[in-house]
């Protein structure tokens, strides 16, 4: 089958603003988006520029808006997406300042991730052997646990692309997976953090988020957790 | 954390549970109207008959202080509610700082207005 390939373009030596252009391409329709612009860029047109690492959904590398939602460009199949001579339309995630192509600056990104201190706290002397928990316990961030940091979630919500002061979906995900942890004791200091402006209650529940996460995380619920775990905290 | 460039920033970084305020007014105060005012429009359109329909039944109606109360906690609940919902799309969509503040100011004073015009009209009939 042949698809065209409608690809957001920016060269930021060249170009004022971006521009679509469309590649057709032959594949088969269990081909991944990825495939495509892989074949693009090897035998088409070399100067195409993303972000692909491991190509099996773990990395999290490749998330961009792909027919106008956020997804995987190696989860994604084509026959999913169109039919014979269809067209694909693929864009850079919104909202974080596009450097070349599909490619973009992920530092805010990242920023905020490190903003809700995402490891282990715990100074408690260290136990002879490990730290045990039960099941249930286990059970409470296990939904957390599952994030990549695609950005695929952060990108998609219409209150991170209007607001730069908003830590986004992704960070809040990474800091319940802690606060929801038994064996962590860096429980109130993030819930301080994110008892802010900035932090939880930028949340307007759009649900864009839950929809984009190509992990089925449900982002929306898990940032509600952590209002009213901040509730009570203050309670 | 987010570095604070700005003094307003540095504030806004600092603890305060203003924003968990709101968030539990916004729930509250939405259940409490949706039940005031669907008695509102139980009382105002459902419990009455024709005769009803005059100058003096109305001001009669208006007169008594627990249908004032009734009134006045939808007009200052309403007011809160709505003014807080408007408050959170200016900041999200408001970037720049002046602009923010200009239609801040001035759409409170306008929601200050109709509170009291409301008060006023509700209590001195």
């Amino acid at each position: 089958m042949h698809v065209n390939l409608k690809i957001l373009r920016y060269n930021p030596e060249v170009d004022k603003k971006p521009h679509w252009e469309t590649y057709n391409v032959e594949c088969e329709p269990g081909d991944r988006v990825l495939d495509l612009l892989n074949h693009v860029k090897w035998y088409v047109e070399p100067t195409l520029t993303y972000r692909r690492s491991c190509a099996h959904g773990v990395c999290g590398s490749d998330a961009m808006l792909i027919n106008g939602r956020n997804r995987l460009a190696c989860k994604i199949l084509i026959r999913d997406l169109t039919k014979d001579g269809g067209t694909i339309t693929v864009e850079p995630i919104r909202g974080l300042k596009v450097e070349k192509d599909l490619l973009v600056d992920m530092d805010p990104f990242f920023e905020s991730y490190r903003a809700v201190l995402p490891f282990f706290i715990n100074d408690d002397p260290v136990p002879a052997g490990e730290r045990l928990q039960t099941v249930e316990d286990r059970e409470r961030f296990d939904q957390g646990t599952k994030c990549i940091l695609c950005a695929a979630c952060t990108t998609s919500c219409p209150i991170f692309w209007v607001n730069g002061r908003y830590l986004g979906p992704a960070a809040i995900v990474q800091a319940h997976r802690f606060i929801f942890d038994s064996r962590d004791k860096g429980t109130s200091e993030r819930l301080n953090l994110l008892n802010q402006n900035t932090g939880v209650w930028r949340c307007r529940t759009a649900y864009n988020c839950t929809e984009a996460c190509p992990r089925e995380i449900p982002v929306t619920q898990l940032i509600e957790e952590v209002k009213r775990a901040i509730m009570y905290q203050q309670a | 954390m987010i570095r604070a460039k700005t003094y307003n920033d540095a504030k806004q970084q600092s603890h305060t549970n203003a924003e968990l305020n709101w968030w539990i007014f916004m729930r509250i105060s939405g259940v409490v109207l949706t039940f005031l005012i669907l008695g509102h429009i139980w009382m105002t359109y459902v419990q009455v008959s024709e005769k009803d329909a005059t100058f003096d039944a109305v001001v009669f109606k208006l007169q008594q202080p627990a249908w004032k109360l009734y009134d006045w906690l939808i007009l200052s609940l309403s007011l809160l509610h709505g003014a807080n919902g408007a408050r959170y799309s200016i900041e999200d969509y408001v970037r720049s700082r002046p602009n923010r503040f200009w239609v801040k100011s001035i759409f409170y004073t306008l929601i200050a207005a109709l509170f009291v015009f409301g008060t006023v009209g509700l209590f001195s009939i």
